[in-house]
């Protein structure tokens, strides 16, 4: 894997993400529900920015505010100074569910964000073929989705979106429902494009163990209303292996203390009866004897 | 009933006694006429049903003025216009057409509006994320994306067309297989009724099909998800 200095960037890092202050509600009146509330976080650029909390706790309210689908009730977030204001090819979702269109064939599919936007030329043809291949898919270029693995159509997802060089990938849980096997082989494959291409990313999963070894920084939060617990660092050096960050006593230490951060606002979020939740309290209460 | 063997002999006959099969040019003319007013039926039905339903499922506006009209309409049986279609419309043909064309019209609109509506909002949001306008959301989205409803609609259509046309024939025309059938009843020469019924199934059976390659020709994509091609 290249190492990371500045000639290996097509361009310096870009697409800084500043959310300030920002709390959002669906509903009006008494039947408001705030979801977000007072988030203030900044998404480094270059940086792979991974954000946990317990699942339903509105971390994908909050991508819809950063992909700019829906504007935030209160406070403001902005893309390298500049106030996003709706959807823009700068910032680029891959959701939690495939959205793989089933009528194109993988290499069409790549191909769908610069074609919508009229620049199907040969240039991009090249670079479709190039990010085809390395997603491991040339053999496969020509299949439609369905006939596609789980793994190979989060690989072509990500193709799809690395094509358009956004500033900035928005990646909500994205290798959720993967069996462990493929769901290990893609962090460490999307780990290691990182590592290539220094893409700012912001990373949202409900997995710690995911969480620790693909994050830069480590943002925690609550549950419902969304509120940023705690920023970590995530000081483990790249590039990292699977095998090796179980090894690691520095992400063994972050885990512990982000775990016994998370066990509270998964209780509560247990109460509720979330399975991600408790299967956060399952991990702590193994790791510490304690529940 | 008349038995099989006489039925078949008729049919096959050089000399039919009852002066309809496969050597008589009239046995044809019936087939033709039929197979043609079906066709314009068919045809305008899916020309304007098409587009009618992507209106009605793409656009809020439009299914909220429209739809409630449509629903009093649909219900309407196609033999309770038989009247007013031949007081509407001069000549045989078009009261016929007519007919035919109104319940394949509806089938066609109604499976191509829930076709719009059955697509993923992922697919939409996807679409806009890279960069899609609404015109191209429209074009790449939700009209591939709503093809396997309206091939179900088509199918429907063309088998609700075929039932309302021989309704129609039996009422007024002088050709047709609906024709053949209700004259062969009066006249009581009931081989003729089993030739029409016999017809009716194979030249039904001919036309789905059709409509059928054509869907599967066009939803390549789905063929080989349901694993119904060769994969490759």
């Amino acid at each position: 894997m290249a190492e990371f200095t500045p000639a290996t960037l097509k361009h310096p890092p870009q697409g800084e993400i500043r959310v300030d202050n920002v709390s959002h509600s669906y509903g009006v009146g008494k039947f408001a529900k705030e979801v977000v509330k007072d988030c203030g976080f900044t998404i480094e650029a270059g940086k792979l920015t991974v954000m946990i909390g317990p699942s339903g706790c509105g971390k994908s309210t909050l991508i819809r505010l950063i992909a700019g689908f829906e504007k935030p009730s209160k406070g403001s977030i902005s893309i390298d100074g500049k106030p996003i204001t709706g959807p823009g090819k700068d910032r680029l979702v891959v959701f939690q569910e495939t959205a793989l269109f089933p009528w194109m064939s993988a290499y069409n599919n790549t191909l769908y964000g610069p074609r919508a936007r009229g620049e199907d030329t040969p240039e991009i043809h090249r670079e479709a073929q190039s990010l085809v291949e390395r997603v491991g898919l040339t053999a496969f270029r020509n299949k439609y989705p369905t006939q596609l693995s789980g793994g190979m159509q989060r690989r072509v997802e990500l193709a799809r979106a690395m094509i358009n060089n956004p500033k900035v990938m928005i990646l909500d849980e994205p290798f959720r429902g993967l069996d462990a096997m493929t769901k290990a082989l893609m962090q460490e494959y999307y780990s290691a494009l990182h590592e290539e291409f220094h893409q700012t990313a912001f990373f949202v999963t409900t997995d710690i163990d995911e969480a620790i070894f693909m994050a830069d920084r480590l943002i925690i939060v609550s549950n419902i209303p969304t509120r940023v617990c705690a920023v970590v660092e995530v000081d483990v050096p790249r590039p990292r292996r699977l095998v090796d960050i179980y090894e690691n006593d520095r992400a063994n230490q972050i885990k512990m203390s982000a775990l016994s951060m998370l066990h509270e606002e998964a209780m509560k979020s247990f109460v509720g009866g979330s399975k991600a939740a408790s299967d956060f309290v399952d991990a702590y209460s193994k790791r510490t004897g304690k529940t | 009933m008349p038995g099989l063997t006489v039925v078949f002999t008729e049919w096959v006959s050089k000399n039919p006694p009852y002066g309809l099969s496969i050597y008589t040019p009239e046995y044809y003319q019936h087939v033709l006429t039929s197979v043609q007013r079906v066709a314009i039926a068919f045809g305008l039905a899916t020309l304007l049903g098409v587009p009618f339903g992507l209106l009605l499922g793409w656009s809020r506006k439009f299914k909220d003025f429209v739809f409630p009209v449509f629903e009093i309409l649909r219900p309407i049986p196609a033999l309770a216009w038989v009247p007013l279609a031949i007081l509407m419309f001069k000549g045989t043909e078009s009261p016929v057409i007519f007919i035919t064309f109104l319940p394949a019209f509806f089938a066609t609109t109604l499976n191509t509006m829930l076709g719009v509506h059955s697509i993923d909002e992922s697919y939409i949001r996807a679409a806009y994320c890279l960069g899609a306008k609404r015109a191209q959301i429209f074009r790449h989205v939700v009209l591939p994306g709503a093809l396997p409803f309206i091939f179900t609609g088509l199918q429907i259509s063309m088998g609700v067309g075929w039932f309302s046309l021989v309704a129609g024939e039996m009422i007024s025309g002088e050709y047709g297989l609906g024709y053949v059938i209700y004259s062969g009843y009066t006249l009581v020469s009931y081989p003729v009724i089993a030739i029409g019924m016999i017809t009716l199934g194979l030249v039904g059976w001919i036309s789905s099909a059709l409509v059928r390659i054509v869907g599967t020709s066009l939803m390549q994509w789905r063929v080989r998800s349901l694993g119904l091609g060769d994969g490759s």
